[in-house]
């Protein structure tokens, strides 16, 4: 293992969690539910009457956000290297594993974690464990 | 009222997933690749979120109503079943593939990235699946 001092942002990467901390804190003690993305999505392909709205709101939040930013900030980089079918894969993979896991890295990893959930503990070193194989895998095996 | 509020918190969300590098997956990416180039990076983004989230869970759990007189739910369950670990080691599997999560792949399909697209659509319909597969019969 090398570290990668030049794309290393501790700084960035610690206020942005601060920020996605504060979104977590502020969502359970003013509307009483753990932010989890999965699970508010999720909600949305079985509607409840009255449960829609809040996850409608807080979707297009998270949209807005590319937005706003730019409205302050430049541009970031961002680079997508998976292609169509990895994209599809993928994707398959995360919507089916975060419900049979009931989370992902916002309620597991976030949320969970900070309350000290065994669930939200296993849960979260479950994906970050297979997150490391599946890379090292694509790089360094097949790659 | 209440709308903005949630549209609001929605903001600062993925403001923060912009601003911390969670929304680059060659950034993910980066972190999860412990064997090559390692960029430690998104460790900070967990603590500083962790940080802030053990106060305020700290708050919540001494309540049963949040802050505006509403219902307080936190999850009760403390069993680690089959389903709770293969699913997000399935989860795992899909996010070091692509380097996209949920809350990252809103903020793609936001800022209009047909590859988020993609990926939110193939997201989705796995939620769809699991629904079909686990639907109740009553």
């Amino acid at each position: 293992m090398t570290i990668d001092w030049a794309n290393f942002t501790p700084w960035a990467a610690l206020s942005g969690g601060v920020l996605i901390g504060l979104a977590a804190a502020l969502f359970i003690l003013f509307f009483g539910r753990v932010l989890g993305i999965s699970g508010i999505v999720s909600g949305l392909l079985k509607p409840v009457s009255g449960d829609t709205g809040w996850r409608i709101a807080f979707v297009l939040g998270i949209f807005a956000a590319p937005w706003v930013w730019l409205l302050f900030s430049e541009p970031v980089n961002v680079t997508i290297d998976a292609g169509t079918g990895t994209l599809i894969i993928a994707g398959l993979l995360v919507g089916l594993g975060t419900r049979y896991g009931s989370g992902c890295t916002s309620g597991h990893g976030v949320c969970g974690l900070s309350r000290l959930s065994p669930r939200s503990l296993v849960a979260t070193l479950g994906f970050m464990a297979t997150g490391f194989i599946t890379v090292y895998i694509v790089r360094h095996l097949v790659g | 009222m209440q709308r903005i509020f949630e549209f609001l918190i929605g903001l600062v969300f993925g403001l923060g997933l912009i601003l911390s590098g969670m929304s680059n997956p060659g950034k993910v990416l980066g972190f999860l690749d412990l064997a090559g180039n390692w960029d430690p990076s998104l460790a900070f983004v967990m603590g500083g979120a962790i940080l802030v989230g053990l106060i305020a869970f700290q708050v919540a759990r001494k309540r049963t109503q949040t802050f505006l007189g509403g219902a307080l739910k936190l999850p009760n369950r403390t069993d680690i079943d089959k389903r709770l670990v293969l699913g997000s080691l399935t989860f795992g599997v899909g996010w070091g593939l692509a380097g996209f999560c949920p809350g990252p792949a809103l903020v793609s399909l936001g800022s209009g990235q047909i590859k988020g697209l993609i990926f939110v659509a193939a997201m989705v319909a796995g939620m769809g699946i699991y629904e079909l597969l686990n639907r109740k019969t009553s």
